[in-house]
């Protein structure tokens, strides 16, 4: 993506401008003949890549040699070209437990709104278990009618449904807390989040078998990992869209991802997306569960704390150009990001190249659905200044992203969950993008005050 | 024109089938009959109104010398926190610059420390306590934060009546705004 040949100076075309700093009509993408420039990770990186590369010797284009001997065979199982090697999990663990940590998606990798299952974000709190989907049983008791057991063969019988929505972590994005900008790539700080589609049985479909019929009943989930994750989840959310997801993205879930059974609970925080499940109990109240209680919840600055803040309010990012990122000439760039919200669909994003100052809507790439990223573009002629770029989304509900200042002085520093704040990337006269805060946002100090235990 | 014949036949194949599948969805009922006895095997849950607590008990000097050797190693001798979290001893309150979130000034519910102990600790051997280990640490852990004093017994009848002092620390966000 750093050849220079392909990102050749654009011709000097003057197109109309909708906001101010070179924002661009979002309609323009659609045309054709426009050159874009293709903003690319530091030049640094892409020489080392180039030289660790066989093909380092001169190839020419005209007459490649891979035109010249067969190509490899066939593969059970197909794997990302050895050139896209870098495309990966950021993972952070604790010092004493490995599987107990989480790996970040490289959103700043990645294209359209899918996120691929091997690079799908995670969340452990003690290991991904191997589990032998003969020996795993699915057990839904307490105020049911019948308590019963489920094999996984038998739920696999089931009538099943997909939707394609995002996963949230609800910790995602928290370095945001933190007194000065972190400088890690975009999906190294925002990427707790993945979208994919869940295929698997209602859970309403099973519940209704085993007989429920109170709606402000809980039910307490239980997974099959080291951790024996519990969470509770109110009866109303279980039977509106809740799924019990047996395959992502067309196969069968990965190991990291809940093998052979997960809940999905569309746009609701991740911790209650409960991997591995092998337990529902119907209850009149909630368990008060350690993550329910101890973790995920939100200290305010009155010292009070939220707590069932289960929906994730609506995010946006630019992925492209971000954090780490370098501009190499002046030119037209095509702006791209994802937004989502966990209240439904995305309705609006807008997009500043001048730090808020004004604002341009961009194209939202369809479909655009409930609860799932959409991905956002507009063009941006760069004209080789200072610049500031955000987004902003808007959801179906009216809710707007707050700007980072506002959701400081409204939940203070220490929530630690829910961090949704616009993100502003800079982009200095030489073309590096890096993270900031608004000035006003600026002060000493750094940490957040909790771990990730 | 072949091919629209094609399609439209596709399409009207494909409304076929959604009308079957919009009717209410129905599973095969493949459930197996759960028995009490299997489910008191399978049930693990503590609720704050102390069902699911096992009998059994513990006091505090026991649970000291199983958090010595099964905890301390991961959140310090006192509790003060290590490579996990700190649980006692906190110094800031919370609405301080550095707020210190421990079992004594943040947890609502004492019979969440039970449950959580019993199934996810200790991390490198989870479920390997005996409840009366379990009813020992609880007890030790309370009593670090100042909840319970040194003479006290844990055990079903009194961890359920435990009140810590963060109890009405919390806003409901599901039933304040959503109900």
């Amino acid at each position: 993506m750093a050849d220079k040949k392909l990102a050749g100076n654009p011709k000097q075309t003057i197109f109309k401008a909708v906001a101010n700093n070179g924002l661009l009509d979002r309609r323009l993408l659609l045309k054709s003949g426009l050159t874009f420039v293709a903003a690319s990770v530091t030049a640094n990186m892409a020489n080392a890549s180039n030289a660790n590369s066989k093909s380092a010797k001169k190839i020419d284009p005209a007459n490649p040699p891979w035109m010249h001997t067969p190509g490899a065979p066939f593969s059970n199982y197909g794997k990302p070209s050895v050139h896209e090697e870098d495309v990966v999990r950021y993972p952070a663990a604790n010092s004493q437990v490995d599987g107990n940590g989480s790996s970040w998606t490289p959103l700043h990798e990645l294209e359209g709104m899918i996120t691929p299952n091997g690079l799908h974000f995670e969340r452990h709190h003690n290991g991904v278990p191997q589990i032998d989907p003969a020996e795993h049983r699915l057990l839904i008791h307490g105020l049911v009618k019948q308590a019963s057991f489920f094999t996984v063969e038998d739920l696999l019988r089931y009538p099943m449904h997909s939707q394609i929505c995002f996963l949230e972590c609800g910790g995602n994005s928290n370095a945001g807390f933190n007194k000065r900008p972190v400088g890690a790539s975009a999906g190294y700080f925002h990427g707790l989040v993945s979208c994919s589609e869940w295929t698997g049985v209602p859970l309403s479909v099973l519940l209704n078998e085993v007989g429920v019929d109170n709606k402000d009943h809980w039910l307490i989930a239980e997974g099959a990992d080291a951790f024996a994750m519990n969470i509770s989840i109110p009866m109303e959310k279980a039977m509106d869209d809740a799924i019990l997801a047996f395959y992502q993205n067309g196969e069968r879930l990965r190991p990291e991802n809940g093998y052979p059974m997960r809940l999905i609970l569309p746009g609701w925080e991740g911790v209650m997306n409960v991997k591995w499940l092998r337990r529902l109990t119907v209850a009149e109240s909630p368990v008060m569960a350690r993550n329910e209680t101890a973790r995920y919840t939100e200290l305010l600055p009155s010292g009070k704390a939220n707590m069932f803040s289960m929906e994730m309010e609506a995010k946006s990012l630019i992925t492209s150009p971000s954090s780490g990122m370098h501009l190499q000439q002046k030119g037209l760039y095509q702006i791209t990001g994802l937004a989502w919200s966990g209240s439904g669909k995305v309705s609006k994003v807008e997009v500043s190249a001048d730090g808020g100052e004004s604002w341009a809507e961009a194209e939202l790439q369809s479909p655009v659905l409930e609860k799932c990223f959409t991905r956002f573009r507009i063009p941006w002629q760069w004209d080789g200044s200072e610049s500031v770029l955000k987004s902003r989304v808007t959801d179906e509900s009216g809710y707007r992203q707050p700007e980072r200042s506002e959701l400081i002085s409204q939940r203070g520093r220490h929530g630690f969950f829910h961090y949704n704040a616009i993100v502003s990337w800079a982009v200095d006269s030489e073309g590096y993008v890096t993270h900031i805060y608004d000035d006003e946002d600026n002060d000493n100090g750094t940490g957040i005050d909790a771990d990730w235990d | 024109m072949m091919m629209k014949i094609t399609i439209t036949a596709l399409v009207l194949t494909l409304i076929g089938i959604s009308c079957v599948s919009a009717e209410p969805s129905a599973g095969p009922n493949l459930g197996r009959h759960a028995s009490p006895d299997q489910i008191k095997r399978w049930q693990i849950s503590v609720m704050p109104d102390g069902s699911g607590l096992p009998a059994g008990q513990g006091n505090v000097s026991q649970g000291k010398i199983i958090y010595l050797q099964k905890c301390q190693s991961c959140h310090g001798p006192d509790g003060q926190g290590a490579s996990a979290d700190q649980l006692a001893g906190a110094s800031m309150k919370l609405t301080d610059e550095w707020p210190e979130k421990t079992i004594g000034t943040y947890w609502p519910f004492a019979t969440t420390l039970f449950d959580f102990n019993r199934r996810s600790m200790p991390m490198l051997a989870p479920g390997s306590l005996s409840d009366n280990e379990v009813y020992a640490v609880t007890a030790y852990l309370l009593y670090l934060n100042d909840i319970i004093d040194e003479k006290a017994v844990m055990n079903a009848n009194t961890l359920k009546k435990v009140r810590m002092p963060n109890r009405d620390g919390f806003i409901n966000m599901y039933k304040d705004n959503d109900k």
